[in-house]
């Protein structure tokens, strides 16, 4: 440490507690039958689940996509916020007001809610830039709870619908195809986010992945490098902003109702909470932590209604003793020791 | 509180999955959900967690009033069961325990689920998927559209029929006065703003002379009261919540405008509104009421009274007595338990909803004496009758008709 008062750039990186560089629970061929076992699972599954089930099932994929954009933004570029039921929020209404005011197909509005949501976290990057840690934190915490209260506001109450909200039309199957409606939004929901997965796994392990990490783990380093913190940072918030806000154009199709109420600031927490159960600068991690966020409160309902928060929380600490790594780097350690102990390998 | 027994939970999902592979809008011919031999299965949404939680009061006395039904033998020889989920106020987690209660749990009914926009978010899907909707713990005058929603069903008298009865009482004892209206800013707010001006009618003009808003957040109002002294008006109808209404009476006073004052049933707590406000201050008030107020002493030897104290102190002993929200779930569950006595053995939900919509002076034991329930095919608002009280220093007092009904 003592290098540091002299040369503060050539400071040896320390990685954050937690990080491995190839965080992979399998490599090369066995990962790829994985993830097409299961996404076959996930195209079988609306013909095994009920009704209820598989509205359950939608909700998890779309908080997968929400968590996942919190935790291209915290976990890989080190930028925490607080605030990202704001862009779930703008997301879901700009697909209301798209469809109900535009007439514009589902399948068109869910991109461009995407690209609305780029936009603005793009711009709110921008400034935000300047501040580091618990004050960008705060600042995307005061986005959470303005935007709510905009929404009531009565000069766009007529796009907005104020207090009321807004009701969205269910996507319309395509004719000809034998699935419910249920289950049309759920494809819809699958290929979305196959898709969103796709990227950002192929984003964090190429050339701008890794410079969005370098800025995480030791900014002047890769400036020096070469690496212009202002477009990486800002373009990650766009990014992180557009996965969640496209996660907020899903929900608002599968609810088929927007209000101001239904993205509470504790929306916000509730995704940071996923993306940390589900283990931070992971992929995998945010379908983890989006099955946590969707079953833990209501299996805690069922084991005390009086205290259902209390056990929330138990459950929490729980996760966070047993893997402080996350639920991924959890499996992943297990993995580990399994294979370890697998004779022959 | 509303823990599934297993055996219920596994013939929900053997059923769920029996159904999953017919075509899911089809039920099997013959049985309604949510009915057996012996039960009844009703379900509902309350904010047990989170910012509203101290309305959490209402569902479980609707609870504990199904488990007393339960223990004198039910009705028409079936238990009730209600299960009440928690859903934090938030809409998408209504949205989510509703599917489960009616897609795996199967419940007959919903009854009494809590709010504006929880209710709005599953108004479409239970009446695309006929499920009856029934007594909403909300005022919101949109629950009462049978013919674009015909298995919705509020409860509560609406915003605008409550603002209507002060401005005809103005209208008819002081028609050479003038009034002004001070409202909180939000949706509640402008439903009640609407109804006073509608009560008065193509007079409006003569006699809606001020008007203001608050935000909720507001730290003071004294502004809005100098204003609304401007207009001089001898009237001052007040909408908000407790902690701004009790400064708005307050300054109203102190500025030396001392209006004739009108304030939302809502809000006309004495203890939360009235005395932070000064009960000299507050005397002479006039609000509305359609339940007895369990802390008002008139009612000491009252039967009804005494029928539902006797329910607090043996069915829900938690429960606060001074809490009006443990009377308005004692009404309602009443309300609900007509409703499936006049089914007799035809529980489908087709006749449910047709009773929900047949019922005739029902008169409530914590209802006013004159106020009485009646519903019809075109008429989905169950409570429309109200007096009106004044507020003499110490407590509220009747005076006056029945109105509206």
């Amino acid at each position: 440490m003592s290098t540091a008062t002299i040369n503060p750039v050539l400071e040896p990186v320390k990685a954050p507690p937690g990080y491995v560089a190839n965080r992979a629970i399998l490599t090369g061929g066995s990962r790829q039958v994985t993830v097409l076992a299961l996404i076959a699972v996930a195209i079988v599954l609306p013909f095994v689940l009920g009704e209820y089930r598989l509205f359950q099932a939608t909700q998890v994929l779309i908080f997968a996509v929400a968590i996942l954009g919190l935790n291209i933004l915290t976990g890989y570029n080190g930028q925490i916020s607080v605030g990202h039921s704001a862009f779930l929020a703008m997301g879901a209404y700009a697909t209301a007001i798209l469809g109900i005011e535009f007439g514009m197909p589902y399948w068109l509005a869910i991109p461009t809610s995407g690209l609305i949501c780029l936009g603005f976290g793009f711009l709110f990057g921008f400034p935000a830039l300047r501040l580091q840690g618990f004050y960008l934190a705060l600042a995307t915490f005061s986005l959470a709870v303005a935007l709510p209260q905009l929404l009531r506001y009565k000069g766009i109450e007529q796009w907005t619908g104020g207090v009321q909200g807004l009701f969205v039309d269910k996507p319309a199957v395509p004719a000809g195809l034998p699935v419910t409606p249920d289950q049309w939004i759920y494809f819809v929901t699958l290929f979305v986010t196959i898709a969103l997965f796709w990227a950002a796994w192929n984003l964090v392990r190429g050339p701008v992945g890794r410079a969005v990490i370098a800025l995480r783990d030791h900014e002047v380093a890769a400036e020096v490098m070469g690496i212009r913190a202002s477009i990486f940072k800002s373009l990650t918030f766009g990014v992180s902003a557009m996965y969640t806000g496209i996660a907020g154009s899903l929900s608002a199709l599968s609810i088929q109702f927007v209000a101001p109420d239904s993205f509470h600031m504790f929306v916000s927490v509730t995704l940071l909470v996923g993306a940390v159960v589900g283990g931070v600068a992971t992929i995998w991690g945010a379908f983890l932590g989006a099955l946590f966020v969707v079953f833990i409160p209501n299996v805690a309902e069922q084991i005390s209604s009086n205290a259902t928060w209390a056990v929330y929380g138990a459950f929490l600490l729980l996760v966070i003793y047993l893997m402080p790594n996350g639920m991924a780097g959890g499996l992943e350690d297990l993995f580990r020791r399994l294979r370890a102990r697998a004779p022959g390998r | 509180m509303t823990n599934l027994s297993r055996r219920t939970v596994l013939a929900g999902l053997a059923g769920a999955s029996a159904t999953a592979l017919a075509a899911p809008h089809v039920r099997p011919a013959g049985a309604t959900p949510g009915v057996t031999d012996t039960e009844i299965l009703l379900g509902q949404t309350m904010p047990y967690s989170g910012g509203a939680s101290g309305y959490a009061d209402w569902g479980r006395a609707e609870v504990a009033y199904f488990e007393m039904i339960n223990a004198q033998g039910g009705i028409n020889g079936r238990h009730v069961r209600l299960i009440s989920l928690d859903d934090g106020l938030s809409p998408p987690k209504t949205v989510e325990q509703t599917r489960r209660m009616v897609e795996r749990d199967g419940v007959l009914a919903l009854f009494g689920s809590f709010a504006t926009s929880p209710n709005s978010a599953i108004h479409r899907y239970v009446n695309s998927r006929g499920v009856p909707h029934l007594f909403l713990a909300s005022g919101a005058s949109k629950w009462a559209d049978p013919e674009n929603y015909p298995w919705t069903m509020g409860w509560l008298p609406d915003y605008p029929t409550e603002a209507k009865v002060y401005a005809q009482y103005i209208m008819e004892n002081d028609p050479d006065a003038t009034a002004s209206i001070f409202y909180q800013n939000d949706d509640g707010g402008r439903d009640f703003y609407e109804g006073f001006k509608a009560g008065f009618g193509d007079q409006v003009d003569r006699y809606l002379v001020g008007e203001q808003t608050f935000e909720a957040t507001d730290p003071t109002v004294d502004a809005q009261i100098a204003n609304l002294q401007q207009s001089g008006a001898n009237y001052l109808f007040i909408i908000g919540q407790p902690r701004t209404m009790a400064q708005a009476i307050r300054g109203s006073y102190d500025s030396g405008w001392r209006p004739n004052l009108m304030i939302n049933a809502g809000s006309a707590s004495v203890s939360g509104t009235l005395e932070p406000a000064g009960l000299d201050k507050a005397a002479g008030i006039m609000s509305v009421a359609f339940v007895k107020d369990p802390t008002d002493d008139t009612w000491a030897d009252d039967p009804g009274f005494l029928a539902w104290s006797a329910f607090m102190d043996e069915w829900f002993p938690k429960g606060r007595k001074s809490d009006v929200n443990t009377v308005y779930g004692y009404c309602m569950a009443q309300t609900m338990e007509q409703v499936l006595r006049q089914c007799g053995d035809d529980l489908s939900r087709e006749n449910v909803m047709a009773q929900a919509a047949n019922l005739r002076d029902l008169a409530l034991p914590m209802l006013l004496p004159g106020v009485t329930i009646n519903t019809a095919p075109d008429d989905y608002r169950p409570i429309e009758a109200m007096r009106l009280q004044r507020f003499n220093g110490a407590k509220w007092e009747l005076f006056g008709d029945t109105i509206g009904g």
